[in-house]
C-alpha cells in the first residue's frame, strides 16, 4: 500500500439494531441508531472538518470546527456530538457554516507557528489538512499578540517530543491516555488561553511523569504537537505495510511506515482485531534492535568455545553444521541430536525447525520455549475442555461483568489487551486479582479491585480449591450448565472433594495467608457478579502445580457456567508473540502438529507420506532432560533458533554445564546471545521486519507478518533452516512461507481453511479454520465442549518442595516489566533501558529493615541452586516474605537462584517460587564475574579475510 | 547416567504419582505409567527402569513395574488422549 493516513469516521462506531435513515447533502444514509451525523457523513466519503475528533475516542465537541446544518433545529450543532435522528436533513456546507469555521481557523492559526515546510508533520497534520478544507486565506488578527509560540519542547520522552508551541489544546492527546490506554498521566493544565498539556505536575516532563510511552497520544495528536523522532530525523513515510508485532502475546497489528528501505515507525493498525488501533511503548517505539550495532550478520564457527569466533560464508557455515551433525549422528545416533524452536519466531519457522529435528536429524528431541511458560495451559485445558487455546477472543472481556485476573500482570506483560480491560473495569466490571503482588490493576487511576487476595507464593491451588469449596457449598454453582454441558459423576466427584472442610477459606487461611472473609467474598462476587471472566498467566503455569492450577481454573469456569459465551472463559495470556503459534506446529517432543501423539502410526504415516522421511515413534526430550542428557554424554547436538536458554531458563549452572558438555551447539539468532557463549556454530537471525509468515497469538488469532525490509543477514530464517535441510539431504523446495503454510494446512486438521492469500485479504483468522468453523472460532466451545462433555478434575493441593526455612527464609518469585520483554535480546538493545537499566530486587519494608537494606543497596541474593547480586527497591507492593525481581538483563542472571524443580505434569519450572536469603553486598557475585568474564572471551570475533 | 539426572527422573516420577493419587491408587498406578509412556524419552525411561525402586513412592513404583513388564496402560485423563490424524479436538500436553 502506498501511503496514506488511516480513515477516519471522527467518532466510534455504534453498534445497534435499529437503524435510522437520514439525509446529508441530498444523499440518503441509514446508520445504526446512536450514530454521530459526522460518522454518518464519513461512511458516505463526506468530510466535514474536524479537530478534536476521532474515531478511536468519545466525541468531544470542543474545537467548534465540525458544526452543521439541521433543518428545523436550531444553531449549528457539532456533528461530532450530535446523534442521528430519522428523517433528519443534515448540510454540512453553507455559506453560514463557511464563516463560522474560517473564524475558529483563524483563531487556531493566529496562535500557530507559520512554519509548515519546515515542519515535521508538514502534509501529515490535520490542522494543515483542515486549514485547507475551510479555504482560509488570512488571519485578520495578525501573529503579534499574546501567543504560546515561544514554549520550549520537552525532548525528555526518547521516542518523541512534545513541543507546547503547536498545541491547540484539542484534548485529543489527554482523552487518548483516559480512553484509549487508560493511564491518565496527562491533563489541560491552567484554564482559558492559558490551557496547556501538562504531562502530571507543572514540574514533569514527559519521561517523569507517569506516561508510559504507550504512543496513543503521539498518535492522537493533529497536529506535530506530539511528534515521533524518528519521523522528525527521517520525513514523512513514504508507504505502509501492515504487519503484526513481534513482542508480546496480544499479537498487535501494525503500520510499518517507511521511505525506502528505512523504518520511519510503527503505528498501530485501527483494523487489527487484536489492538484495534492500540500500542504499547515495545511493540510502537522499541524497534531500533533491528539495526543495532551488535547485532551479527555474517554466519561465523569455531572448533570449541574458548577460541574466537571465526566469520565465514554462508555456504561453509551450512556445510560445516551439516558435517558436524552428520558426524554426531553416525557416532551417537539419531536420538544425540535435537532442536528448540522459538515462540519469536514465526509458525512457518518452527515448522520447518521441527520437521528438520523429526526428518533430518532423525529424532523427536524437539521443544520450544513454550515448555518454560505455557506447557501447563496445554496439559490443563486439553484434559478438561480437549483444546488447549483461549476460550475467547480479546474483545470478549466488554462483555465480562466479573473479572478474575490470577497470576498475571495485563498492564506490564500484556499492555494492549490491559488497556482494554482497564476500560471495561471503568465501565462497572468488577475486578478480582489473585497475586502475591499489589501488581498496578489493584489500584490505578478510576480502577480499583473489589478484592485483592495476595497469597502465599506456590498455593494457588490452595486458594482455587477454597473458591471452589465456598462456591459449591454455597450452592452457588450453575447445576444446569453443568448438566447439561460437563461430565455429571464427575463434578459430584469434584464437589465432594472441594467441600471437604479441609478446603474451606478458614482451614486453608494458614497455608494461603489469604484472609478467609476475602476469599469467601471474592468467590460469590465470581459466582454471582455476572459474566465471569478468568485470565492467567505465568504466576499459574510456573510451579510445580501448574498444570494443576489450570485445570482448577477450569474447573471454577465450569462450575459456574462460565464458559461458551461473550464475556466469560478461560483466557491464558501468552507471554511471547507467538507461543501459541510454535505449540500448534508441533514443537512439543511427543506430537506432531495438531496435537496428534507421535506414537499414532496413522498419524506418522501421514507426515511420513508428505515428507518422505520416516518418523521415531518415541517421544524425544524436553528441554531440560535434553541439558540433562547432555551432562551425561547421550545428547550431542542442538539447533536453538531465536531463544536464549542461558538467560530464560532456570538453574542457569545447570543450564550452562549441559550446554557447555554438548559437542554441537548451534545458536541461530540476532545477537551474541548468552547461549551463544557456549556455541560452536552461529547462524544469523532475521527480525521480523525482514521476512513474511504468520504468528498465532493468545487468542488463536492466525495473523500476517509482512516484509518490509530485505534481511540484513541474507536470509529470513526460515531460509536458513531450509539451507541447512538441504545439506543434510531433505530436498526442501520452498520459495516463499505461503507453501509452508500451504503445508501446514494439508497436514493439520485445525489449519485446513488457512492459507497466506485468505489471511491476506480477510487479515486474520481465529483457529479452528475448517469445515465446521470456516471463518473461524473466536469464541470456543459455544455448543459443547471440544472433548464431549466438560471434565471436572480433582486437584489436590500438593505443597511444592521448595519450603522456605532458617537458611533461605524468603520466597522469591519473579516476572516482567512493560518496559522490556523475556531475556531483554531485543529491548536492551532500545532506548527503552532509560525506563529499567537494571533488575531490582523488590522487597517489603520489614525484610529490608530486618536486613538493614534500602532502596538502592546492593544485595546478595541467594538461594540452593546459586546467589547473584543486584539492587533492593523497597517496596510494599510485596508481602512480607516474599521479595521479587524480573529476569531482563543478563548482568544480574535471576535464573542463576532459580531451580530445577517443575511442575509435574509438563516440567515448566517452578520460577515462581524459589526459597532465598537476603544480604547486603558489595557488588557482583564470584558467579557474575567469572561468568562476565567468560562471555566476554567467548564474543572475539575473527574478521573474515576480503575476498582477492 | 549421573546421580543428578536418576534423581531428578525419581522426583519426576514421584510427582506425577502423588499428583494422580486423588484419582484413587489403582486409577493413578495406570494414570503415571501412561503419563511416562507418552511423555518420557526412551532413555528416560530405560533409566528409570533400570533403577533400583527405593525412592519411589508405591504408586509410582507400581507404575514403573507396569512399563517394565511392557504394559501399555490405557488414558486414565484427558491430559494423555491426543487427537487422531484427522481429529480436531484435543491440544498439546506439554
Amino acid at each position: 500500500m502506498g501511503f496514506e493516513r488511516q480513515e477516519d469516521f471522527g467518532t466510534p462506531a455504534v453498534k445497534s439494531d435499529e437503524m435510522v435513515s437520514l439525509t446529508i447533502d441530498g444523499r440518503e444514509v441509514t446508520v445504526p441508531a446512536g450514530t454521530s451525523v459526522m460518522r454518518a457523513a464519513a461512511e458516505i466519503g463526506g468530510q466535514i472538518p474536524k479537530l478534536c475528533a476521532t474515531d478511536n475516542m468519545k466525541a468531544f465537541g470542543s474545537c467548534r470546527l465540525c458544526l452543521v446544518e439541521i433543518d428545523g433545529a436550531r444553531g449549528t450543532p457539532a456533528s461530532c456530538t450530535t446523534p442521528v435522528m430519522p428523517g433528519m436533513n443534515v448540510h454540512t456546507q453553507t455559506p453560514r457554516l463557511e464563516k463560522l469555521r474560517k473564524g475558529v481557523m483563524e483563531l487556531y492559526i493566529s496562535d500557530h507557528p507559520l512554519d509548515c515546510l519546515t515542519c515535521s508533520a508538514n502534509n501529515d497534520c490535520e490542522l494543515q489538512d483542515a486549514a485547507a478544507q475551510v479555504g482560509l486565506r488570512d488571519v485578520r488578527y495578525g501573529f503579534e499578540g499574546e501567543n504560546h509560540l515561544g514554549l520550549a519542547t520537552d525532548f525528555s520522552n526518547p521516542y518523541f517530543d512534545f513541543d507546547p508551541s503547536k498545541c491547540i489544546v484539542c484534548s485529543r492527546c489527554v482523552r487518548a491516555c483516559d480512553e484509549v490506554q487508560g493511564t491518565f498521566a496527562l491533563t489541560i493544565d491552567g484554564r482559558g488561553f492559558g490551557s496547556k498539556v501538562s504531562a502530571g505536575q507543572v514540574e514533569d516532563n514527559f519521561l517523569g511523569s507517569e506516561c508510559v510511552s504507550c504512543g496513543a497520544c503521539v498518535q492522537a495528536c493533529p497536529t506535530a504537537t506530539l511528534q515521533e523522532k524518528s519521523v522528525k530525523a527521517i520525513g514523512k513515510p513514504e508507504r505502509a505495510v501492515v504487519t503484526t508485532c513481534a513482542y508480546c502475546g496480544v499479537g498487535c497489528t501494525f503500520r510499518a511506515e517507511m521511505r525506502g528501505e528505512q523504518l520511519v515507525r510503527m503505528v498501530p493498525w485501527k483494523d487489527g482485531k487484536a489492538n484495534r488501533g492500540h500500542s504499547c511503548v515495545k511493540g510502537r517505539f522499541a524497534y531500533g534492535y533491528a539495526n543495532h550495532r551488535e547485532r551479527i550478520l555474517n554466519p561465523m564457527i569455531r572448533e570449541s568455545i574458548d577460541q574466537p569466533w571465526r566469520e565465514v560464508s554462508w555456504d561453509e557455515a551450512i556445510s560445516y553444521t551439516a558435517a558436524r551433525l552428520n558426524q554426531i549422528k553416525a557416532e551417537s545416533g539419531a536420538r544425540a541430536l535435537g532442536g528448540i524452536t522459538s515462540s519469536r519466531c514465526t509458525n512457518e519457522e518452527a515448522y520447518l525447525v521441527q520437521k528438520l529435528v523429526r526428518g533430518g536429524f532423525g529424532s523427536n528431541n524437539v521443544d520450544t520455549c513454550a515448555r518454560v511458560c505455557h506447557s501447563p495451559t496445554g496439559f490443563g485445558l486439553s484434559t478438561t475442555f480437549g483444546t488447549s487455546a483461549g476460550t475467547q477472543d480479546f474483545d470478549s472481556v466488554m462483555d465480562s461483568d466479573v473479572i478474575l485476573v490470577i497470576g498475571a500482570n495485563p498492564t506490564d506483560a500484556h499492555p494492549v489487551f490491559g488497556s482494554r480491560m482497564k476500560r471495561r473495569l471503568r465501565q462497572g466490571a468488577k475486578l478480582i486479582v489473585i497475586d502475591p503482588r499489589r501488581i498496578d490493576l489493584v489500584r490505578s487511576p478510576h480502577i480499583e479491585a473489589a478484592y485483592h487476595l495476595p497469597l502465599q507464593p506456590g498455593t494457588n491451588v490452595a486458594v482455587m480449591t477454597s473458591l471452589a469449596h465456598v462456591i459449591v457449598t454455597e450452592g452457588l454453582a450453575d447445576e444446569k450448565f453443568i448438566r447439561e454441558r460437563c461430565d455429571w459423576d464427575e463434578y459430584q466427584d469434584w464437589a465432594r472433594f472441594v467441600s471437604d472442610e479441609r478446603h474451606s477459606p478458614e482451614t486453608l487461611e494458614a497455608v494461603t495467608r489469604v484472609p478467609a472473609q476475602d476469599l469467601r467474598e471474592a468467590a460469590r462476587l465470581f459466582a454471582t457478579g455476572g459474566n465471569g471472566a478468568i485470565y492467567y498467566g505465568l504466576g499459574v503455569t510456573e510451579h510445580s502445580q501448574g498444570s494443576s492450577t489450570v485445570m482448577a481454573i477450569a474447573n471454577l469456569a465450569m462450575a459456574t457456567g462460565n464458559i461458551g459465551r461473550r464475556g466469560v472463559g478461560v483466557n491464558p495470556l501468552r507471554g511471547q508473540n507467538n507461543v501459541q503459534g510454535s505449540c500448534d506446529m508441533g514443537s512439543f517432543p511427543h506430537e506432531l502438529s495438531g496435537y496428534r501423539h507421535i506414537s499414532d502410526a496413522a498419524t506418522r504415516k501421514l507426515f511420513e507420506d508428505d515428507w518422505g522421511v520416516t518418523l521415531d515413534p518415541e517421544p524425544g526430550l524436553r528441554i531440560p532432560n535434553m541439558l540433562d542428557a547432555a551432562v551425561d554424554g547421550s545428547f550431542r547436538a542442538i539447533y536453538i533458533q531465536g531463544e536464549d536458554i542461558l538467560q530464560s531458563d532456570p538453574d542457569t549452572k545447570h543450564v550452562a554445564a549441559g550446554l557447555a558438555a554438548m559437542d554441537c551447539v548451534i545458536v541461530h539468532d540476532l545477537f551474541l546471545n548468552e547461549t551463544a557463549n557456549y556455541a560452536h556454530i552461529f547462524l544469523p537471525g532475521s527480525t521480523f521486519l525482514e521476512k513474511d509468515g504468520t504468528f498465532t497469538n493468545a487468542e488463536r488469532r492466525i495473523q500476517p507478518v509482512r516484509k518490509v525490509m530485505e534481511p540484513a543477514n541474507g536470509y529470513g530464517d526460515w531460509e536458513v533452516t531450509q539451507l541447512l535441510a538441504n545439506e543434510m539431504g531433505l530436498n526442501w523446495t520452498y520459495t516463499h512461507p505461503s507453501q509452508i503454510l500451504d503445508e501446514i494446512a494439508r497436514l493439520t486438521p485445525t489449519f485446513a481453511g488457512v492459507s497466506w492469500e485468505r489471511l491476506d485479504r480477510e487479515g486474520s483468522l481465529q483457529w479452528p479454520v475448517n469445515e465446521k468453523f470456516p471463518e473461524g472460532a473466536p469464541i470456543m466451545h459455544v455448543d459443547g465442549f471440544v472433548r464431549g462433555k466438560g471434565k471436572f478434575v480433582v486437584t489436590e493441593y500438593v505443597p511444592t518442595d521448595e519450603k522456605s526455612g532458617p537458611r533461605f527464609p524468603l520466597l522469591l518469585t519473579t516476572g516482567r516489566i512493560l518496559s522490556q520483554y523475556n531475556v531483554g535480546a531485543q529491548t536492551r538493545r532500545t532506548d527503552n533501558v532509560l525506563w529499567h537499566k537494571e533488575d531490582l530486587l523488590e522487597m517489603h519494608p520489614s525484610d529490608a529493615e530486618n536486613r538493614g537494606l534500602k532502596t538502592d543497596d546492593w544485595a546478595k541474593l541467594t538461594s540452593r541452586s546459586g546467589e547473584t547480586t543486584l539492587r533492593v527497591l523497597v517496596t510494599d507492593r510485596v508481602a512480607p516474605g516474599v521479595v521479587y525481581t524480573t529476569f531482563h538483563h543478563p548482568a544480574t542472571q535471576a535464573n542463576v537462584v532459580t531451580t530445577d524443580f517443575s511442575d509435574w505434569a509438563t516440567n515448566c519450572p517452578e520460577y515462581k517460587v524459589t526459597a532465598v536469603q537476603v544480604m547486603p553486598s558489595n557488588g557482583p557475585s564470584e558467579w557474575q564475574e567469572d561468568y562476565n568474564e567468560q562471555a566476554e572471551r567467548s564474543r572475539r570475533i575473527v574478521q573474515a579475510e576480503p575476498a582477492e | 547416567m549421573s546421580e543428578g539426572t536418576i534423581v531428578k527422573l525419581r522426583r519426576m516420577a514421584n510427582q506425577i504419582a502423588l499428583n494422580y493419587a486423588a484419582i484413587g491408587a489403582d486409577s493413578a498406578v495406570l494414570a503415571t505409567a501412561d503419563h511416562i509412556k507418552k511423555f518420557w524419552d526412551p532413555r528416560m525411561k530405560s533409566s528409570i527402569f533400570a533403577d533400583n525402586r527405593t525412592d519411589l513412592s508405591p504408586i509410582a513404583t507400581a507404575a514403573i513395574d507396569l512399563l517394565a513388564a511392557g504394559v501399555t496402560p490405557a488414558p486414565q485423563s484427558g491430559g494423555t488422549e491426543f487427537n487422531k490424524v484427522n481429529e480436531v479436538g484435543h491440544s498439546d500436553a506439554g
